[in-house]
């Protein structure tokens, strides 16, 4: 590291300056000659049958350029999966509609308002039939959501045969049966709704597709975290080779899932815009958003556990079934593994974990912040807090009772995971310290005694981000159902440009998490040339090898890994250069503040620039090194990260309405070392606050005919400056091993560890009253009726 | 129809239907990208700009509504190279992260503080319930907003929360 | 998100307005256009012709005219929430007012165009209802006074026929106090309301002569809570918790989202209580 290392510390974002001036780059800016606009005809029927499509109307309409059907697109298959498990969407309805709101005709006009008044001439004649939606239903089989599949279950996992026995995990289902059948154990179990979301990006999915049938290369911007997916799933689509796509991802209004993935509207308008021979593109408005991106969470399930008077858990079971929409999509199947991987949460505890992924008559689910691990954060933590009521002991003592101990890592999980580090005590007492625990309960207590309704909850949380090595490709770690048999590796390429400036090409797909910085910050601090001197491109395919994009905290773990390692390259071949230019030995090369300097002799010293003027003049390098200085790295992380973290709030409830306000939230978390502590505590706050949106405020509510009720705003609440509070924040920092960097990933810990740690709370404020669980979100309804309920019992 | 309207200082002229969002007059005809939409029942606040120095939702207004208007969209905030304040506390107290909130953000931060140049965190907040931020969870655009506050009344403004943790 | 077609009138005067909706059936008067324009957006409503009284001189105004107070057509949420006089003589107004969507919304949305709308779960009508105001509508025929107790008549349906323009509102200046609360359906004071009530209260000493009280968000509409008046007036004001149990009497409780019909009936008695202490402290 150089003397004025800026790895670790604040540096104000270079994203921003664009950003706060408007000029920022985003799809629907996009703007290309002639360019025409998509809109779809959808569904108003969860599911029906299509007996004909009459399309003759639109197509008479003025500034209409085309009115396309399954009939159209039907040869090119159903939208590619990564996990095609279940049943694939068609491009359009082919037949039948699956969802509310599936796309069933496509119109391509003048303008969005004349798209619009098409979409209303388009007449369908539907025959609806009843819809599946309720979980317990669907798991059932009593009636099929798809005629032409056996059952409507489409996947199983066990958490300890979770790898097909590759690596062979431990079933804790005999040792906790036979622990139930102790007759000094406390046995606690309690059915939960992890309610549906809506990821609700403000900025809508949009789309540009240009497909220039002279080359026959299609350039095409999409507002993705994946899109060198995207770009390959268009390319195996229409049977062109991956670069002829040119894949543009500029700025990325927000993603937390929902753009981790490929939609149909992003093969339509390619196929639309060779038909054409125009440009065409498609921007989603937020109700269609709502029934048409892909959405969260949906889980029902059981969790149970047995474990003594004194608070040693004996065992954890869950049993639940999770929500998988009509069709797969990306790695739909695969949500709930991600739960398993963290079921146990940070407890050294015999595990029995089993979730089945369902078919609904509704909109697929798929990634959103946390991806199974805030479901299955939330089933462990609720229920650790109801044992610890039940057996009347701290919450914190039972917590740290059942702990993984620091001395046991790297720990190996009930399914047969290596967790890299972790000293979960050192943040439970940062947490207990921090807050001054025992004032704080007594706070709680006094508040209580003059009739207030004060309560604390508390939530420990472990999180698995930054997924490898790359061998879980060959398990479906990977983007090769796309087209694109990458592994989920990191890429980074450095390269010193002829003037000694620095571009680092990255294959992340930010959406707001502050790459161009950070990784400026791992280069310039590498190299030891001032941060700006480095530029950082990001989200095209033409510049960057394949990048796996952004999603599952992966970014600075493994592409910043990778940008380090690249940078690592450089300044080797670097230090070669310099030394043969001041005719020294390499290993005396020292690199600070632009230039590099014989160690001892500061005045023997060549800058960046002449370094890399002689770089690109094979001649003046040493013999037989071949010119130009640059580097890619594709890095292979050995193994996952595991951050970890201990969530804190303090609520009151107001037990006449069951409205409640949050009167403190703090968070103790710890992602391994820090590249930029001001991002870190950015997302942290986002973090928390779309956990505690899902405790207190959002749910897609579907009726029992499947009419998404909650497509708005207006109806889907996600939280304003008003409904969160300002957050308190300590972080612990426990590095790990699997990266040269020690980092580990922190988009998500904030909405893993949150959404319990409400409802822990609000049950513990009205624990006086009797209340023992509330269902999310934790409407006043809701809460008020729980208070009724407990009263009534 | 004709409008007619002075956008950023500049007078425009443009023939739009009467359906015409303003939002839409601004970021297809006029080009000027800066103002987003997020949403259609006017909750997002994405499309904020100023009509007349008041911050309104441009997704809720005709452009005919605004012939002979005053507006000023995020690209007419800075004078030349300097920044409004409130850009400023939001680069300073990293109140933005993907960025597609922040011209409708701050085009409300700056109305606030013409009226309440000293608002208390609660009036901040109360004050931004008519925008939306997916990223932030609103702690940095409200530290951004008192920074700004501070400068515009010229104090110094308080220190980040990261330069007090490490005093 | 895209409109229908539509013919755009910008008026000069409410005459002109009046006689634009005579002339065009199915017209539709803008004002402010925070009603209108979502639900154009999202095509649930689609009107030939858009009358927009925007930009009529004169109506903007908050007068005080003696015996009542005086508020234009035009004059937005925002100035009601900062008016000093009717924080005095109305301030159950101009509470519901700083509580209407949010500050850009404030700015453009105007009282009147809200009361013409009708939400039944929006804050303004409550509060007019508690006052006693009067609305002044102008037609064909002229213009005519109408009681808000007989304006609300359903859900986002006002006494207003369809070529007559709501002009004015009188919130006449009879003494004692009021107040609005709510729960708001994002919890707190945000967003349209679950539940809420205004009321006023004239005392005398500590009896209560006169008083009236109004809920928002709980039935088909905007409504008086006739059951809970005759309960407390004449009687003293401590008698307010048993009055507010009669809320709900002769009101039709709506299942919603946002709650079950047994919850917001309780709410409705609880909102009638605080409201009333808050308009008797």
């Amino acid at each position: 590291m150089s003397t004025t290392s800026v790895l670790g510390g604040v540096v104000k974002r270079r994203e921003d300056p664009a950003l706060i001036q408007g000029k920022g780059l985003y799809v629907d800016d996009v703007k290309l000659p002639g360019m025409l606009y998509a809109a779809f005809v959808r569904s108003p029927f969860a599911h029906a049958r299509i007996n004909s499509i009459d399309t003759a109307a639109a197509l008479a309409m003025d500034g209409v350029r085309a009115v396309y059907t399954i009939d159209d697109v039907r040869h090119l298959g159903p939208l590619l999966a990564q996990l095609p498990v279940g049943k694939q969407r068609p491009l359009l309805a082919d037949g039948m509609v699956n969802h509310a709101g599936e796309a069933v005709a496509m119109i391509v006009a003048d303008s969005p308002y004349v798209a619009q008044d098409a979409v209303e001439l388009v007449d369908v004649d539907y025959e609806p039939l009843a819809a599946i939606v309720d979980l317990k239903e669907a798991a059932s089989d009593a009636a099929l959501v798809h005629d032409d599949l056996e059952s409507n279950t489409i996947i199983a996992w066990a958490g300890h045969e979770w790898w097909a026995g590759v690596i062979p995990g431990k079933d804790g289902s005999a040792e906790i049966e036979a622990a139930k059948q102790r007759d000094d154990v406390v046995i606690v179990s309690q059915e939960m709704v992890n309610q549906r979301l809506i990821p609700t990006a403000i900025e809508p999915r949009s789309v540009v597709a240009d497909w220039n049938t002279g080359y026959d290369r299609i350039t095409l911007y999409s507002s993705s975290q994946i899109i060198h997916a995207v770009a390959a799933a268009v390319a195996k689509t229409f049977g062109l080779p991956t670069n002829a796509v040119h894949g543009i991802a500029p700025e990325v209004g927000g993603g937390f899932g929902c753009k981790l993935n490929v939609y149909v509207d992003e093969i339509l308008t390619c196929f639309a815009s060779k038909d054409l021979d125009r440009p065409v593109k498609f921007t989603e408005t937020r109700r269609e958003a709502a029934v048409s991106t892909i959405q969260g969470r949906g889980w029902i399930g059981t969790a149970t556990i047995v474990g003594t008077n004194d608070g040693e858990i004996l065992g954890y079971e869950f049993d639940g079934i999770a929500d998988m929409g009509a069709y797969s999509q990306n790695i739909t199947i695969a949500i709930p593994l991600l739960g398993v991987y963290v079921a146990q949460g940070q407890y050294d505890i015999p595990l029995s974990f089993n979730i089945k992924g369902v078919h609904t008559h509704t909109m697929t689910t798929d990634a959103y912040r946390g991806a199974g691990r805030p479901e299955a954060a939330y089933y462990i933590e609720r229920i650790v807090d109801i044992y610890a009521r039940k057996i009347g002991m701290d919450p914190a003592e039972v917590r740290r009772k059942n702990y993984f101990k620091k001395e046991q890592f790297p720990a190996t999980t009930a399914i047969g995971l290596t967790m890299d580090s972790g000293d979960y005590e050192k943040s439970l007492d940062a947490m207990l310290e921090g807050v001054g625990w025992s004032d704080l309960l007594a706070e709680r207590d006094q508040a209580q005694a003059a009739g207030r309704h004060v309560g604390i909850g508390l939530s420990s949380y472990v999180e698995v981000c930054g997924f490898g090595p790359s061998i879980l490709a060959e398990f479906g770690f990977s983007f090769d159902g796309y087209g694109a048999p990458s592994a989920f590796t990191g890429t980074g390429l450095v390269r010193v440009n002829t003037d000694g400036s620095a571009t680092v090409i990255i294959g992340t797909g930010p959406s707001g998490q502050g790459h161009e910085t950070a990784w400026a910050q791992i280069v310039a601090d590498g190299l030891g040339i001032p941060m700006e001197h480095v530029t950082v491109l990001h989200g095209d395919t033409k510049e960057s090898p394949f990048g796996v994009g952004t999603f599952g905290s992966r970014s600075i773990a493994v592409d910043g890994a990778a940008a380090y390692g690249a940078t690592a390259e450089v300044r080797t071949k670097a230090a070669a250069i310099a030394a043969h230019l001041l005719e020294a030995s390499a290993d005396d090369i020292r690199f600070e503040d632009g230039s590099a300097h014989v160690a001892g002799s500061p005045d023997k010293a060549v800058s960046w620039a002449d370094i890399a003027k002689a770089a690109h003049r094979p001649h003046m390098l040493p013999e037989g090194m071949a010119g130009g200085l640059e580097a890619v790295n594709y890095f292979d992380p050995p193994n996952a990260t595991w951050p970890f973290g201990t969530h804190l709030a303090m609520v009151e409830v107001d037990p006449e309405t069951g409205n409640f306000d949050i009167l403190r939230y703090v968070t103790v978390d710890d992602c391994g070392n820090v590249v930029n502590p001001m991002i870190v505590d950015g997302q942290v706050h986002g973090g928390i606050t779309q956990g505690v949106a899902q405790a207190v405020l959002e749910e897609a509510i579907y009726d029992q005919d499947g009419n998404l009720l909650t497509p708005s705003l207006m109806d889907y609440p996600i939280p304003t400056a008003s409904d969160v509070p300002s957050f308190e924040l300590h972080r612990t920092v426990t590095p790990t091993d699997v990266n040269p960097l020690g980092v580990k990933g922190i988009g998500e810990a904030g909405t893993i560890g949150s959404a319990q740690t409400i409802v822990n709370a609000v049950v513990d404020a009205l624990a006086p009253l009797g209340v023992e669980h509330i269902e999310m979100p934790l409407r006043p309804r809701r809460v008020w009726q729980a208070i009724q309920d407990a009263k009534g019992a | 129809m004709q409008v007619s309207m002075t956008v950023n200082g500049n007078t425009v002229s443009e023939d739009v239907e009467a359906r015409t969002l303003l939002v839409h007059f601004i970021r297809e005809q006029l080009l000027l990208t800066g103002t987003h939409v997020g949403c259609e029942t006017s909750y997002c606040g994405a499309c904020t700009v100023h009509v007349n120095g008041e911050a309104i939702k441009s997704c809720t207004m005709l452009a005919v509504q605004a012939d002979g208007a005053e507006i000023t969209t995020i690209e007419g905030l800075a004078e030349g190279d300097e920044l409004h304040p409130v850009q400023e506390g939001f680069w300073e107290r990293h109140g933005l992260q993907c960025g597609y909130c922040t011209p409708g953000m701050i085009m409300s931060g700056v109305a606030l503080l013409a009226d309440n140049p000293s608002p208390t965190e609660a009036e901040i907040r109360h004050g931004i319930e008519g925008n939306l931020c997916r990223c932030t969870g609103y702690h940095n655009i409200v530290r951004s907003i008192e920074y700004a506050a501070a400068k515009m009344r010229g104090e110094t403004p308080p220190p980040a929360e990261w330069e007090e943790a490490s005093a | 998100m895209y409109p229908r077609e539509f013919d755009y009138l910008a008026v000069g005067s409410i005459d002109e307005a009046v006689s634009a909706l005579a002339a065009n059936p199915g017209a539709k008067v803008m004002s402010g256009g925070m009603s209108l324009i979502p639900m154009m957006k999202l095509r649930l409503l689609s009107p030939e012709t858009v009358v927009d009284i925007g930009r009529v001189a004169g109506l903007d105004q908050i007068e005080d005219k003696g015996d009542h107070i005086s508020i234009g057509a035009l004059v937005r949420h925002a100035a009601v929430a900062a008016s000093p006089i009717l924080a005095e003589h109305a301030k159950a107004l101009t509470q519901a007012a700083s509580w209407t969507g949010d500050r850009q919304v404030r700015t453009r949305g105007t009282l009147a165009g809200a009361l013409a709308h009708a939400d039944l779960a929006a804050d303004s009508p409550a509060a007019v209802l508690a006052l006693g105001a009067t609305m002044v509508a102008q037609g064909p025929g002229g213009t005519r006074e109408i009681a808000a107790g007989e304006f609300f008549v359903d859900t986002l349906t006002s006494a207003l026929s369809l070529d007559e323009i709501l002009i004015e509102v009188r919130i006449p200046k009879k003494g004692g106090a009021s107040a609005y609360d709510k729960l708001g359906r994002r919890g707190g004071h945000s967003d349209y309301a679950v539940a809420g009530a205004a009321a006023w209260v004239a005392m005398d000493g500590g009896t209560v002569s006169d008083c009236a009280v109004a809920l928002t968000g709980v039935g088909t509409k905007p409504q008086l809570a006739l059951g809970v008046m005759e309960a407390l007036t004449g009687n003293a004001g401590d008698t307010v918790a048993a009055a507010a149990e009669r809320a709900t009497e002769g009101v039709t409780v709506l299942e919603d989202l946002y709650g079950s019909e047994e919850y917001k009936a309780h709410l409705a008695k609880v909102y009638v209580r605080r409201a009333l202490e808050q308009a008797i402290a």
